[in-house]
């Protein structure tokens, strides 16, 4: 499904290796662990956003193995962390549902500005790259140009539209699409919303309902529900997770805006505190920059290992 | 937003004050929890940190030790060290003549440049400025469609004259247009000098501050333009590496402010209170909803007040003055005095109050208020459902309540989507109400208070959402009362 792998992610996290894992490396490697360096650690941690809690939890865990002698040296605290953070952001499926019956439904949903647009670009050029039919529904009706944005992207890609007026309910264009891909016989329906603060209670409804509507006409609809989360934001976003689970019923993390030096740490708190997967990543603004999510391999880049398992 | 960190600050406060002498040791454990609050919040790692130390210096000094009331003087310390941190305060846009005033924003991608440039324009237009608004950001499919709506969306507003300038053909793939944008910027700044505009905004594309081309490309912007005034919009909710990012934009451009958008969310504002301190560049402005007016001012002292939960009631009555007509409100007072308060002047002061901002955002204002509503679902429902009800009944209905019977009573129900029980209770809420405030108006002094807590305890009843809104948290009784002093 996806043409470049993870080696063009360790290109994009190279800039996330040189700020946190050449530091971590500096930090630990060939030398012995104490007090200070583990002190250190949990800052570089906090640094990538990993959340106070969970660098001290990761932090917590080193030292006791410190404690215990079971770890002693930089390298041995690397691998450690390595795998500590592996089972807190992986061990979950991170492929894409497939529906039984065609068409498969992908909500995609977010706060504003993210990257959803850009992001269901991706996907749709992922998709068409491994053969499969793609439709676009633009539900994104509120914000200025975001149909066009999107139609823009449906005539590079070379695949089908559907969208309503701007200023339209989604509800309708939604509705219309889901007609539209079964009576067409295409392959997955990719549906973009508009970015709404997930503090919005009202707009969060119009989440549920759109749900609904995919629901009522293709049953089993949506099948995956994928949450688009900044790279670059903060510890906010852990409830951003929550609320657009409690709204729309997310399956999955798209994370967008991998390709600078954020760390986009945070995923390993959601991971760990709402056991949703990421499962695809962003990497930069062409259709080709998206890769399905590797926790080992993102671990691996974020802290800077010499050599990935590519 | 601040909802975490107020929350933190209180409890910090009510442990001091119950320890009734503060050691170091005292001092040095809030601050561990402090520390975690901030961090929490997404306040820059090292500002967290000499903001902790700074405080800790002060705090252990002979003044608060020796103070009877330790939690005040800390807190005091605690308030006066954010104003330092977020301020000073940024001082007004000066604008250059002969115009035009160039402003250039820039940004990460998806950081709000493009709605906060329609909402720059607004600024300047309420404040009788003519604004060109130019799109320079080639590379994001339909940027300049999207730009053009929103400028279209204020210039539609009326009053000074607003207009855009865009050169849609100029766009290209991501990459393939870099160094574009600057001849599109040279011909607005032309056509604003021709056509005598005091304001040329341009909007650029969103970049990441390790791009090089695209940094370059901002750079010879800057240079061709000679721009007046560098903006730079960040997200409020962004991390702690999002902030740094802040000060490779500064370091290349030397920005003159920042922008926080997105203000609205429930970020604990951590941005707002690092971005200062690890850029050097003032907060000057924040985005606190999606339409052209929601762009505020920032005030550093403002803010720090409402992170300790002490309120921000000078921003409350400035929009309270921008939502309320003067002669209106007068007419109202004396209505009510006369006990000739009416459901239609009830409406009409509902729809007052809505125009101030959603009903949780105006509570929140309120001393002590903040902490009480995190959590609550206060939503603005109940008021539409109120105005849906009132706006079924006839004038005759409106202006005396007694002729409703039970035919006329199940038409505005059927009218509002509501139940005859809904209706009946807002009749029977609001002619208490009435009762009371006749009370009210024949009162001086201290009577007016037990009158206000019976109004309180009708509205909470039923319909009216007053649901945990009159609370008035302890801690920031005490705040207030040192600020006074």
């Amino acid at each position: 499904m996806f043409k470049r792998a993870w080696g063009a992610l360790r290109q994009g996290l190279a800039k996330t290796a040189d700020a946190l894992g050449g530091k971590l490396r500096a930090l630990l490697h060939g030398r012995r662990l104490d007090a200070a360096t583990l002190d250190e650690v949990e800052r570089l941690l906090i640094s990538a956003d990993v959340g106070v809690k969970a660098a001290a939890e990761l932090t917590a865990s080193l030292r006791a193995e410190f404690a215990a002698g079971t770890v002693e040296r930089g390298e041995d605290a690397i691998e450690h962390l390595k795998k500590a953070i592996c089972a807190r952001c992986g061990g979950r499926s991170t492929a894409i549902a497939v529906a039984e019956r065609s068409p498969t439904v992908i909500l995609v949903v977010g706060i504003n500005g993210v990257g959803k647009t850009t992001s269901v670009a991706k996907i749709a050029h992922s998709l068409r790259s491994s053969g499969k039919s793609v439709l676009l529904a633009a539900a994104d009706t509120f914000r200025a140009g975001a149909v066009k944005q999107l139609t823009i992207w449906s005539e590079r890609l070379g695949v089908d539209i559907v969208r309503g007026k701007d200023g339209a309910d989604p509800a309708s264009v939604v509705f219309d699409a889901a007609e539209a891909a079964v009576a067409r016989g295409v392959d997955v329906l990719l549906v973009d919303t508009a970015g709404r603060l997930h503090t919005q209670e009202h707009l969060m409804r119009q989440l549920t309902k759109l749900r609904s509507v995919l629901e009522r006409k293709i049953p089993g609809a949506p099948h995956e529900t994928l949450l688009v989360i900044d790279a670059t934001s903060g510890q906010n976003a852990i409830r951003q997770a929550e609320l657009f689970s409690k709204a729309a019923g997310v399956t999955g993390i798209f994370l967008a805006k991998l390709d600078g030096t954020a760390k986009g740490g945070v995923v390993v708190a959601i991971g760990d505190e709402m056991g949703i997967p990421v499962k695809l990543v962003g990497t930069g603004e062409t259709p080709e920059d998206v890769q399905p999510f590797d926790p080992a391999s993102f671990v691996e880049a974020m802290l800077g290992a010499p050599e990935g398992p590519a | 937003m601040f909802e975490g960190l107020t929350r933190r600050f209180q409890d910090t406060y009510r442990d001091l004050t119950g320890k009734g002498r503060l050691s170091e040791s005292n001092v040095r454990e809030a601050l561990a929890e402090v520390r975690t609050a901030l961090l929490e919040a997404d306040v820059e790692q090292g500002v967290a940190d000499s903001f902790c130390n700074e405080v800790l210096s002060e705090a252990v000094g002979e003044r608060v030790t020796r103070s009877l009331k330790p939690g005040e003087e800390f807190i005091g310390i605690v308030h006066q060290k954010l104003v330092e941190l977020m301020g000073p305060p940024a001082g007004t846009i000066s604008l250059v003549s002969p115009g035009p005033t160039v402003v250039l924003m820039c940004g990460l991608q998806g950081s709000g440049k493009t709605t906060t440039c329609g909402k720059l324009a607004q600024w300047f237009r309420k404040r009788g400025q003519t604004v060109l608004v130019a799109a320079c950001d080639l590379q994001r499919p339909a940027a300049v469609e999207q730009l053009e709506q929103v400028v279209m969306g204020v210039a539609a507003l009326g009053g000074s004259r607003v207009a855009f300038h865009g050169e849609p053909d100029q766009c290209a793939e991501y990459g393939k247009a870099v160094g574009a944008a600057v001849g599109v910027a040279r011909r607005a700044l032309a056509k604003a000098k021709a056509d005598k505009f005091d304001v040329l905004i341009l909007d650029t594309a969103g970049r990441l501050h390790v791009d090089a081309a695209l940094m370059n490309e901002l750079e010879s912007l800057d240079r061709a333009v000679e721009a007046h005034m560098r903006l730079l919009v960040l997200d409020a909710m962004t991390g702690q590496d999002a902030v740094r990012s802040a000060k490779a934009f500064h370091e290349k451009l030397e920005v003159d402010g920042v922008i926080l958008s997105k203000f609205d969310s429930d970020t604990r504002g951590g941005a707002a209170i690092s971005v200062k301190r690890v850029t050097g560049a003032p907060l000057r402005f924040v985005g606190v909803g999606e339409k052209p007016d929601d762009l505020e001012e920032f005030h550093p002292e403002r803010a720090a007040g409402r992170i300790l939960g002490m309120g921000d009631v000078v921003s409350l009555v400035e929009r309270a003055q921008e939502a309320v007509k003067e002669e209106e409100a007068a007419e109202l007072s004396a209505k009510m005095a006369e006990g000739r308060f009416t459901l239609d002047d009830f409406l009409k002061q509902l729809k007052t109050i809505r125009r101030m901002g959603p009903l949780k955002q105006i509570l929140g204002m309120l001393p002590g208020v903040g902490s009480a509503l995190s959590g609550i679902d206060m939503e603005d429902g109940k008021l539409d459902r109120i105005e849906a009800m009132v706006g079924s009944m006839t004038r005759k209905e409106r202006a005396d309540l007694d002729c409703l019977n039970r035919s006329r009573v199940k038409r505005i129900s059927t009218g509002s989507g509501s139940t005859e029980n809904d209706v009946n209770g807002l009749v029977k809420q609001f002619g208490m109400m009435q009762k009371m405030m006749k009370q009210f108006g024949g009162m001086a002094g201290a009577g007016k208070a037990a009158a206000m807590r019976q109004m309180a305890a009708a509205g909470a009843g039923g319909g009216f959402p007053t649901r945990g809104s009159t609370r008035t948290a302890s801690p920031a009784a005490g705040f207030k009362k040192r600020k006074n002093r």
